[in-house]
């Protein structure tokens, strides 16, 4: 797995590539808690180049939403496809998130 | 039909995760699961050796059997993935479904590993023998069919 941050306007768009799954899924939590500590108030999670993800990645993703929403802030989620996109709809995060078609939409609506 | 069965065990650690994801792989690519069901036995393979490592063997070590079998009673047709462990007694599918309608505030992540095992199978049981857990995961060989869940 790969995580590529950048800041574009208000937003920080989190570029997550690879598997998130129980061995790399704590570093996507420790990389997002950091972006979190520094401040980030309106996160993008840019899923484009996610081939899998476990349960283990959706309580980070989980997490992450609320640890935000108790600071105000906001988690947008773009690019949810394919395998993905499956698991979110059987979790039911398809309802509890809003999927955004690209980063630019997400990086709008935030 | 010949039951061929090959085994690997390997210590519950998770970093080992990626070693068992690649047996059970392997075994089930060469016993012609379909490739649109890798990734839904991965998920549901994924769920059940993390929560071994996790649970079953409490400040302690020990080991997690994988055996790929085709070609057995009663699933000749099907692809079985035998996972065991010698932890106290756990039947991981007795775990209520989750509450996937919930919103971000009530939702917690707990039983949403056996939902995965639950819809990304065809079949899935499990019993405790000789003081060992034995979860099958089951995925049918025949494109579309049920016989797992039927028998």
């Amino acid at each position: 797995m790969d995580i590529q941050t950048q800041q574009t306007g208000k937003a920080t768009v989190v570029a997550i590539s690879g598997k998130i799954d129980a061995m790399t899924a704590p570093t996507l939590e420790s990389s997002i808690s950091a972006l979190i500590k520094e401040g980030c108030v309106c996160m993008v999670l840019d899923f484009g180049g996610v081939d899998y993800i476990s349960s283990a990645g959706l309580r980070v993703i989980l997490a992450s939403a609320k640890s935000l929403k108790s600071k105000a802030g906001t988690l947008l989620l773009a690019n949810v496809s394919g395998p993905v996109k499956e698991v979110f709809d059987i979790s039911g995060f398809g309802s509890v998130f809003t999927i955004y078609d690209s980063v630019d939409a997400a990086v709008a609506a935030g | 039909m010949d039951t061929v069965r090959s085994i690997l065990n390997l210590p519950a650690t998770l970093d080992n995760l990626p070693h068992a994801l690649a047996f059970a792989e392997n075994g089930a690519e060469a016993a012609g699961v379909m490739p649109k069901k890798m990734i839904g036995l991965a998920l549901a393979m994924e769920e059940a050796f993390v929560n071994i490592c996790t649970h079953a063997y409490k400040g302690g070590s020990g080991q997690v059997e994988l055996a790929c079998v085709t070609g057995s009673d009663p699933f000749p047709r099907s692809f079985v993935l035998e996972i065991t462990d010698s932890g106290p007694e756990f039947d991981l599918l007795s775990i209520p479904e989750p509450d996937t309608s919930l919103g971000i505030e009530e939702r917690e992540i707990g039983g949403l590993g056996v939902h995965f095992i639950r819809h990304f199978t065809d079949h899935a049981d499990w019993r405790r023998e000789n003081g060992k857990n034995i979860l099958r995961l089951i995925l049918n060989l025949d494109a579309g069919g049920s016989q797992a869940k039927a028998t």
